[in-house]
């Protein structure tokens, strides 16, 4: 008597060959995907992070400086790109504005202009007024803001990361109001 | 002679490989498929292994972390011997793959080539060219320097903007919080690697459907695809009328490759390589960040599109234009081939090549990007400064101070995102300039907070004096009937 193939002993060992393997490639998939996602684990673990921007006399007060400050969670071989800008508007005494240098619109380095008074963007011609609010061009809302604190006669930003339009960290208060909420 | 022959012998005596070479050499094509029109899909082959050895040799010396890259091409560059060389024509292989790309499409497109049974060949090629721009776009990553730098900035704010996924895609694409090392590292393992590796897999399956399913027959008019009768009637005509590609066809291949590569090397050799622009060091901000050659058109969209339509159209675009392309030869599967019958594809190419070109001219000239040292660095034209009167000439120096010139051209220099205004008196009244630049809109900020009363007067008598001679400027006629008189308007701007 002959066995049909498909329930002979070989069929059924060939099966549980591609069984195991599956069983097999699932289990390791777990690391590799977790590997692969892990920039995003790597940001949520950052949390907040304090930078400085150095002592407040840096800022005099009525006026718009370029900061710089060097990211929290960077690696040795980052060179330079561990570092950021940001513009720095003195209110007054103790009120400040730490806006991001990337425009609001894709990003693009902003340029204050002190006669002006407007920051402007020269890639797509996105123009702010000195509040970080939208003056005009392509920009759907204000600059982004870091919020601030002062501790020891220095200034501090919390930056995490890149700002995007699409990123919720972008969502800081600007005039009062949360822009795209 | 005999030494290799008889190596010859022993080598296929093992490999077997001798007779499936010279069978898929010798394969019939159709007569008229020895054409110059039929070269572009070999051609973009003979770049793509440019790509390859060009960019092994390139690897021999970059350095693909973010403190190193910019510093490795610039010894690439200078220090070593041609590096310069290998990075032009690499750079302009580039350019050339997708050039040539793009010519194969548009050819296989107007010869029906996509049509039964060669769907799954078209669909295949639909991700080559998706790959190509990939590699594109990754190479331009590896090239870190500023436009490389705050590029990838653009991309990451335009990956931010996906709903709910927007923020992890980011991260994924930049490996990080930050565009920094991570992100080159897997630009690099993308552009190298990943990439590379799908684009080989993928040309050979191309490759072979073609071998497999023959080369599109020219189309002739009236002669129509039928999935019925389709494949024996190809067969008739190779085996009737066909000619054995090697040596028939294969010589215009060969021509035209050799006239690619000289062109490619005489740019190269000429023109030089592409960068590596500035240091790419986040903190140095004086940069006006360009895209490569190809992606300038997506720039000027960019840049063109209203702001609430932006956002949909950079994610749902895309889709449905590759969505489209995927089900081409589904949709339109059987029927006319010849593109002297197809009307519609000949004017949806001609569409897309007059929107791609209008798109890539505006953005060479990028007029919508303010100049942003032309307040400092572009002087006003003496012609408009010359007999004016002490506060029309502070208007100008208002002008130039407040950076309106940074938007508004006078005698062509300048910004061109505003409107020029060598004749802006011919179109607005004196009210009409003060309500728009203490307002703004249209475009324009507001100025009434930044400039001060007197400010604004001079600026006013400035730009009143902004027209030709022998033409009267605008005016405000319920002015006259208010006080019975006008002042006379100042002299003309060009005499």
């Amino acid at each position: 008597m002959t066995v049909p193939d498909s329930l002979s002993r070989r069929a059924m060992l060939m099966k549980l060959g591609i069984f195991l393997n599956t069983v097999i490639a699932a289990v390791l998939a777990v690391p590799v995907v977790g590997y692969l996602f892990s920039p995003i684990a790597r940001a949520r673990k950052a949390g907040d992070s304090w930078l400085p921007l150095g002592s407040l006399e840096e800022y005099p007060a009525g006026e718009t400086r370029l900061a710089t400050f060097r990211n929290s969670d960077v690696r040795p071989w980052d060179g330079k790109t561990a570092d950021s800008a940001c513009w720095v508007r003195r209110i007054d005494e103790q009120t400040f504005q730490v806006f991001a240098i990337n425009c609001a619109h894709l990003g693009c380095p902003v340029r204050w202009f002190p006669q002006s008074r407007l920051f402007m963007c020269p890639c797509h011609g996105g123009v702010y007024y000195e509040d970080g609010a939208r003056a005009s061009g392509p920009p759907e809302r204000g600059l982004f803001e870091y919020a601030y604190k002062i501790a020891g006669g220095k200034l501090l930003i919390n930056a995490t990361e890149l700002p995007t339009p699409g990123s919720p960290s972008a969502l800081v208060n600007i005039g009062g109001k949360i822009p795209c909420a | 002679m005999r030494v290799i022959q008889n190596l010859g012998e022993w080598l296929d005596a093992r490999l077997q490989i001798a007779a499936t070479l010279r069978e898929t050499a010798e394969h019939r094509v159709p007569r008229e498929t020895a054409s110059w029109f039929y070269v572009f899909g070999s051609a973009a082959l003979v770049v793509f292994c440019i790509q390859v050895i060009t960019g092994i040799l390139l690897a021999l010396i970059y350095a693909p972390t973010a403190s190193e890259a910019w510093n490795s091409l610039q010894t690439l560059n200078f220090n070593i011997n041609l590096g310069w060389f290998i990075r032009a024509l690499h750079g302009w292989g580039s350019n050339f793959m997708i050039a040539i790309v793009l010519l194969h499409m548009v050819q296989v497109f107007l010869f029906g080539a996509y049509k039964y049974p060669r769907e799954l060949t078209w669909i295949v090629g639909i991700f080559l060219l998706l790959m190509t721009l990939g590699m594109a776009f990754s190479g331009q990553v590896l090239r870190f320097d500023q436009d490389a730098f705050w590029g990838l900035g653009i991309g990451a704010s335009i990956s931010s903007r996906v709903p709910v996924m927007g923020p992890w895609i980011v991260k994924l694409l930049l490996g990080g919080p930050i565009i920094a090392g991570a992100t080159l590292s897997r630009f690099f393992a993308l552009h190298v690697f990943v990439i590379p590796g799908l684009l080989i897999a993928l040309i050979g399956l191309h490759l072979l459907m073609v071998l497999k399913l023959g080369i599109n027959d020219w189309p002739m008019p009236g002669r129509l695809v039928r999935k019925a009768t389709y494949v024996k009637e190809y067969h008739e005509l190779t085996q009737k009328d066909g000619i054995p590609f090697f040596p028939a066809a294969v010589w215009k291949d060969l021509f035209f490759a050799a006239a690619v590569l000289l062109a490619l090397a005489a740019c190269a050799a000429y023109f030089g390589p592409f960068g590596p622009s500035g240091r790419p060091d986040p903190t140095i901000i004086q940069t006006a960040p360009r895209p490569d050659y190809f992606f300038l058109w997506l720039y000027a969209l960019l840049s063109l599109l209203p702001a609430n339509l932006e956002t949909p159209f950079l994610l749902i675009g895309p889709v449905l234009g590759i969505i489209f392309l995927l089900l081409l030869p589904f949709l339109f599967g059987e029927g006319e081939k010849s593109w002297r019958r197809r009307p519609l594809a000949v004017l949806t190419i001609l569409l897309v090549a007059v929107v791609l070109g209008t798109f890539t001219n505006l953005a060479v000239n990028a007029p919508w990007s303010p100049v942003m040292d032309a307040w400092s660095g572009n002087p006003i034209p003496p012609q408009y400064l010359q007999g004016r009167s002490a506060l029309e000439r502070q208007g100008a120096a208002v002008f130039q101070l407040k950076q309106c010139h940074n938007c508004h051209s006078l005698g062509n220099e300048g910004g061109k995102r505003g409107p020029a205004l060598d004749q802006i008196a011919l179109i607005q009244t004196e009210d009409q300039m003060i309500r728009q630049v203490i307002q703004g809109g249209g475009n324009m900020p507001a100025y009434g907070k930044n400039l001060s009363p007197a400010e604004t007067t001079a600026l006013i008598a400035f730009l009143k004096t902004l027209y030709p001679a022998g033409r009267r400027p605008a005016r405000d006629a319920s002015r006259v009937q208010v006080t019975q008189s006008e002042a006379p308007p100042p002299k003309a701007t060009n005499p």
